[in-house]
Order: structure tokens, then sequence, then C-alpha cells
């Protein structure tokens, strides 16, 4: 096979070795939960339960504010005991939904619809909907939203991210190895709502036993193709990848679908699969717990809303001192300040690391190497536009590319000044979005 | 639970390339000409580059204690300095010269404007400037003959003249006591060749046999391996190379300047390098891109990071400028060589071509 990839970015090492050969585990029933209401790009969902109310796994408790939100439900049975801000996964803290567990883990009722793949696309999507999927990658974009391109828009591609480019995370590797038919129904239904003509999976070259069960699964779909990829970072960024696996561009400050693609990824498949044919809403994922200090990390099938701390214990506790939990992969996560924070529907993974490779390194002069420059991904500027919020030159920083940053970080991965490269970026999109408001 | 963890921006993880880390991979890779010019003019090469090397590092230490700024040494970029600085002088320098030069190099040219990463040109060839505007005899004559060769490279003076003493006194000069660029420039001189050819007989052309044997294979072989006079580290082509090499692999320098410098020199210099009368060659562009200091200032000078523009067409068109000016200077210009003024100048452009290759980013239309 031919691998296909993207222009720029970098090779840092994978470190998958941690959890790639942990077989998916539930994890215990947590006994309390904290359903945040933003897991998502859009709008804060609306809670429609009290503080004492009772409720069962699965029942909604917080509906979407409009059509960019998204539905929120419990994923324990038990009482609502708070509607407050607790720590949020992101390293903040929002409003959240606690559920306190009566250890019942009593489920809303549900079907088991044997014909699921011949309903009208409609209801694939009002099913979609009400489960209140949203981009299980990390970004969190509303699904529903995603499968309802204007008309003027046809899609004829639908590429599942199976990519997973982010080091140490194994949970989309695991899910793809033990649940690839369901995720291959998944992209049908994706398909079909959006009644495109084709499917890819793009998939790294590190994980050659997933590549091999999906070609031997697709040897019969014409339509259904698997895409070996380079191993490169950011591969699973939304643009990288459609050129990496249909070589069209999208354009700058687009979206897949002016070029015929939506992407979702193949953790997203696998929940609209269990969506349309169960009515099953999201309220569990496959996440990866790992890292060095770790005894046993591992993937979990875990509740959203469980706190990281019980997920860590869950996985043998740390066995020396931590210096970094970081939430997401390593590239583009949070770093905790502790466990408290509960996980989300975006949540990949998280990861300790020691207190060696935590350690910060203070930062020097720009050489103007210009090595950030050349893995760019998105073909900018990095320095010069850190530099220009640096000093405060906000046209600068846009016209050396600050709205066409992604926040990848493959610049301050590779810089040798160790600057702090896409956090003076972030601190220029602040420093942008608050010069725009202040025009208006 | 209390806070206990580091908090700080993505990405958490770094390839752990560091700046002492590229500064010492480039004195690594400048280290194969060190030996090869030890092995032509002896232990003096290696004193004179220490010297150099060593003052940089105490100039630059002395200005930041007396800036109260850190003292960042350690780094190996004003050892680094000193190292280019003296290999870009000749063998036969007194000892003063590099020291001389180290110091102007790094007071003026680098910390002036505030250290690392903010000097507008190379700080080395600034110094070498400065040598070269002070000190021009000491600069441009008086080279050490290689131990195993000549001056010239000339591999075959008897097919010359078969009696060298029968040449014009002149042209004795130039075979015998020239570097290989200061020869060929000579010869463009109309009335040189014409004092050249003085005492030779009736339509024998001494001129244009030196030209033709100069770039022949043999003479070009001792090029390649810096059997030549020269500047202590500029002389080995080979050694260069071997260092280049490493550079790239280790991805520490990029290929767009020395491949768009270096090919800009071989292309001008086939075109425009033959002297009257004599036809094209492939051997005289080889001739230009060994001789001089071309393969020290491609891949070690006009890689300089500070001093060169970010994008990549920032970098091809940096490199093509500093390729025409190099010819420029052999072919038309008061120098035989013109590779260090020519990087200055182009330094000197870099913020101009900042300015207009600003990169369109993935998914924009091209205006």
């Amino acid at each position: 096979m031919r691998l296909r990839t993207f222009p720029g970015g970098v090779h840092p090492h994978d470190e998958k070795h941690y959890s790639a050969t942990a077989p998916i585990t539930k994890a215990p029933l947590p006994a309390k939960v904290t359903i945040h209401l933003s897991q998502h790009i859009g709008a804060p969902s609306t809670p429609v339960v009290a503080v004492g109310d009772e409720v069962k796994t699965g029942q909604l408790i917080a509906e979407a504010s409009g059509y960019v939100s998204l539905n929120q439900h419990t994923s324990i049975s038990g009482k609502v005991t708070a509607i407050d801000r607790f720590p949020h996964p992101c390293g903040t803290t929002s409003l959240a939904i606690q559920i306190t567990g009566d250890g019942k883990d009593e489920w809303v009722d549900m079907v088991d619809e044997a014909d699921y793949m011949n309903l009208p696309t409609e209801e694939m999507k009002a099913r979609i909907t009400a489960a209140g999927i949203c981009g299980m990658g990390g970004a969190g974009f509303p699904t529903h939203v995603k499968l309802s391109p204007p008309e003027d828009k046809p899609i004829d591609t639908v590429v599942l991210n199976g990519v997973e480019c982010e080091p140490y995370l194994t949970s989309d590797y695991r899910l793809m190895l033990e649940h690839a038919e369901q995720i291959i129904s998944g992209l049908k239904l994706l398909m079909k709502i959006v009644n495109a003509k084709k499917g890819v999976i793009g998939i790294e070259a590190n994980k050659p036993d997933v590549i091999d069960l999906m070609e031997k699964l697709l040897k019969k779909e014409s339509n259904l193709e698997v895409v070996g990829l380079k191993l490169r970072y950011p591969q699973g960024a939304e643009k990288q990848l459609i050129f990496a696996a249909t070589k069209r561009k999208v354009p700058a400050g687009g979206l897949p679908m002016a070029v015929g693609v939506v992407v979702q990824n193949v953790g997203t498949a696998f929940a609209v699969y269990e969506a349309v044919r169960y009515k099953k809403p999201l309220i569990d994922r496959i996440i990866t717990i790992t890292g060095a200090p770790l005894s046993k990390p591992g993937n979990l099938k875990a509740r959203i809303g469980t706190p990281f701390s019980e997920l860590v214990e869950f996985c043998g506790g740390a066995t020396m001192p931590v210096g970094k939990v970081i939430s997401g992969g390593p590239m583009m996560g949070f770093a905790l300040p502790n466990l408290d924070a509960t996980m989300s529907k975006g949540s990949s993974g998280l990861v300790l690391m020691n207190e060696k490779s935590a350690r910060l390194m203070d930062e020097k002069n720009c050489l103007r190497c210009a090595r950030c420059v050349d893995v760019c991904p998105m073909n900018l500027l990095p320095s010069t536009i850190a530099g220009a919020v640096k000093y405060k030159n906000l046209d600068m920083a846009v016209n050396a590319g600050l709205n066409d940053c992604m926040k990848c970080g493959s610049c301050a991965y590779v810089c040798p000044a160790q600057i702090r490269l896409v956090q003076w970026i972030d601190t220029g999109k602040i420093r942008y979005a608050e010069a725009m408001r202040a025009k208006k | 639970m209390k806070d206990k963890y580091i908090v700080s921006s993505a990405p958490h993880m770094h390839d752990k390339t560091t700046i002492p880390n590229v500064m010492w991979n480039v004195v690594i890779a400048l280290s194969p000409a060190l030996v090869f010019a030890v092995y032509y003019w002896g232990i003096r090469s290696l004193v004179l580059t220490l010297l150099g090397a060593l003052t940089a590092v105490l100039t630059e230490a002395l200005i930041q204690k007396l800036r109260k700024v850190p003292v960042s040494v350690a780094d190996g970029s004003a050892f680094l300095t000193g190292m280019l600085l003296s290999y870009n002088i000749n063998p036969g320098a007194p000892w003063w010269l590099p020291v001389m030069g180290s110091v102007f190099a790094i007071a003026v040219g680098k910390q002036v404007f505030g250290g690392l990463g903010n000097n507008p040109v190379n700080p080395a060839l600034l110094g070498r400037a400065f040598l070269l505007a002070s000190w021009p005899t000491l600069m441009t004559s008086g080279w050490l003959k290689p131990k195993t060769g000549n001056l010239s490279g000339l591999n075959d003076l008897d097919a010359i003249a078969t009696n060298l003493q029968d040449l014009s006194p002149k042209a004795y000069a130039l075979v015998t006591g020239a570097t290989p660029l200061k020869v060929v420039q000579s010869l463009r001189d109309s009335s040189f060749v014409a004092s050249v050819n003085a005492n030779a007989g009736e339509g024998v052309d001494i001129a244009n046999r030196i030209f033709t044997n100069i770039t022949e294979m043999a003479s070009l072989k001792n090029l390649f391996w810096g059997n030549i006079g020269g500047c202590i580290g500029e002389v080995s082509a080979f050694a260069l190379l071997l260092g280049a090499a490493y550079l790239l692999y280790k991805n520490i320098i990029e290929w767009r300047i020395p491949l768009f410098y270096i090919g800009t020199v071989f292309v001008l210099t086939f075109l425009f390098g033959p002297l009257k009368g004599s036809g094209y060659s492939m051997m005289l562009p080889f001739f230009h891109i060994f001789s001089g200091g071309l393969m020290l200032g491609a891949f070690f000078m006009a890689t300089d990071y500070t001093t060169t523009p970010l994008s990549k067409n920032g970098r091809i068109i940096f490199a093509i400028g500093c390729g025409v000016l190099t010819v420029v200077i052999r072919l038309v210009g008061g120098y035989p060589e013109g590779v260090s003024y020519s990087i200055l100048f182009m330094n000197v452009m870099t913020p101009l071509i900042d300015r207009f290759t600003i990169p369109k980013a993935f998914g924009r239309i091209k205006k």
C-alpha cells in the first residue's frame, strides 16, 4: 500500500507502547458523576432537571440550547445533588450537573432496531441529535450539525479519522481493533445521512494490524476504502487528513463541506452506530489512561463524568512522582492542576508524566532558525506571529497567519529556544477577539 | 485536592533540540576542515582557530557581565563565531589578527544589538570585513603553501612552459604565488595578460595555457582536497562537504540555501566564466564552486539562522542573490573572491525579503 500524507508536520515518539496492548476494560461504576453543560463547541446545554430529582442511566438531564448545542444525559442512575461549577477537563471550572449514584445503574428503555440501516435518514439524524453526540476526537463539534450541510454543498465523501496522531493515546486504536464492524456500520450510516458515495478510513502506518483488519472487512465494499498514512503529526487535524486522504485542500476559513467532505472520528462513528441502532445516548466512551508513572496503563470504557482520580486509581495509581497530568494528548491536551476534573465526551486520554519529562525549560531569544516555519502544517510563520503578539502588533500577527493557526504545537515542539509559541499565539487569538469585539 | 502538578500551555513534548545542541553540532561539522588545515599548515592553524574562538567566548562573557545579563557562552554560539572568523583568515597571519577579529565580531557584530538572535549580519563575516579593511595586506597576501602542493593548485607547471624561468616575472609570480581565484582574476585583466605573454614566443598564449591548466581535472583535485593556498577553513571542499552532510542529516541546516547558492554560481560561471577566446567548459563551474570560500560560505555562513530569511521562498531569493553577487564580484569586481561580501549584503536585505515573502497559509488562494 502506498502511504499518503500532508506537507509539514513533525515526528514525535509515539509512546503508544504503554497502553497499546491493553484490551478495552470496563471501568468500575463511579459513585458520583459530574456532567458538564459545555462538552462541545456551541452554546452550553440547558438543565431540565433540578436538585433532588431521581434519574435513570441515559436520561436526558440537559437539552440543547439552540441548533449548535448538545443534549446531555446522566451516565449513572441516582439523584441530582448539585448544579454548580465543577472542574472541567480543560483545566477550568464550568457549570455541571452532579449525580450521586444509587449503585443500581438502572437504564432508560432502549431498542434494538434490526433493520436500522434502512431507517429514513431523517430518523437517523433525529436519533443522533437526541443522543447528544459530538466529535469525540477532542474538539467536540456537534455531530448533527456536521451532518446537515446546506443544499448547495453536496457531500460526496465521508472520511473517518482513525489517525490518532497524538502520542500516547490508543483509545481509537483499541476501538478499531475490537469494534471494527460497528465502526464500519457507523460509517455507512454517516454516508447514508449525507448521501455520500464514498467512505474512507484514514489510519496511520503505526497501526498495521488495524489497517489489515479493516482492509479484510472492506474487501467486498467497492465504495469503502482504507487509506494508509505515513506516521506524522498532526495528520489527524481535519484539513491535513482531508488533504492526505483525498488530495483536496479545504480553503482557509472554510469547512470541509466546501470540498464535499465530512470528517468524523472513529469513536464518533461508533457512537452514531449505537445511537441509531439502540437509541443509546452518548454516556460512555473509551479513554486511554497512560504514562510512565502508571503501573497498569489501560484503555477504559468509562462513563462520561467519571472523576479522573478514580480512573487513575483503577489503573494502579502512580508508582513514581507525577510532574504533569494532561487531559487529552501531549501535543494539544490541557495540563491539569489536580485530578479533580471529570471526563467529558471529548476525553480521549489522560497522560501522566514523571517529573523529568514535565520539567519546563526557560524561553530563550528567537534564533530565527525557521524550524517552526518548516514544520508548520498550515504554512505559517509561527515565530513571526509570536513575536508580533509579544510586541502587541496584531496586524503583523494576522498577516503572518494568526487566524489560520490551529494550535497543533508542531512549532513549539521543535523550537530550539523553547519559545512557547502556542501560548503566544493563543494570547494573540484572545487579543484579536477582544479587538474585534471592541470594534463592534 | 490541592494543586500539585505543573500547569503549562501545550505542547507537553519537545524534540529535545536546544541552542547548545545546534551550535556545538555546527562546531563538530566544522572540525574536519580544521584537521585538513593542520595537515597542510601545521599546528599554527589550530592555534589561530582556538585563539579566535576563545577570544570570542571571553569577549561575550565580559560584555554580558557588563550588561548584567546571564552569561550564555556555554551555548556555543560565541565559540562558533570565533571559529568561523578564524577560518576566514590566512594561516600565516600573526596571532593577534584572529583576536582582533573576534573581539570586533562579538562586540560590534553581535552584543551591541542585544546578543544571540538580534544581530542583523553574520558577526563572523563582519569581523572578517573589519580585518580586511584594517589590515588588507595581512588578509590578502603572504599565503602559506600547503605542505603537499603549491598555492595556485596548478598541478602541472611543466605544461605551461618547458622552463619556468622562461616565463615573464609576472607570469612566474602568478603561477607560484597566487591563490587559484587570484590567478583567474588576473587573467581577466588584458594588460596583465599582455605582460604575462611578453616573454613568450610568437603566437604562444601563456595566459590561456594557465587558464586551461587551472581548470583541468588534476588541478580541480587539488581544489577539492584543499591542497592550495587560502584561508584556514575554506580550502578543503571535501572536509566542508563532509561537515555539511552531517548538518543536513541532523536537520540543522536546510538544503535550499546551499543548493541555490552553489547552483547559481555554477550556472553563472559556466555562462560568463570563460576568458575571451577560450570556449565553454564544464570544468570551469566546478573550479568556481570548489575554489575560494564558497563551500564554507554556502553551507556554514549563508545558512546562519539569525541573518537569513524565514520563509522557504525567501531563502531561495536570498541564496540566488548571494550567488549572483559572488559571481559578479569574482568576474567583474576588484576582489578575486566575493563570498563574504555577498552574504553580508544579502544579510542586510533579509528584513526586506522577509517582508515580501510571507507565505500563503495552507488553503489560502494565491493572489
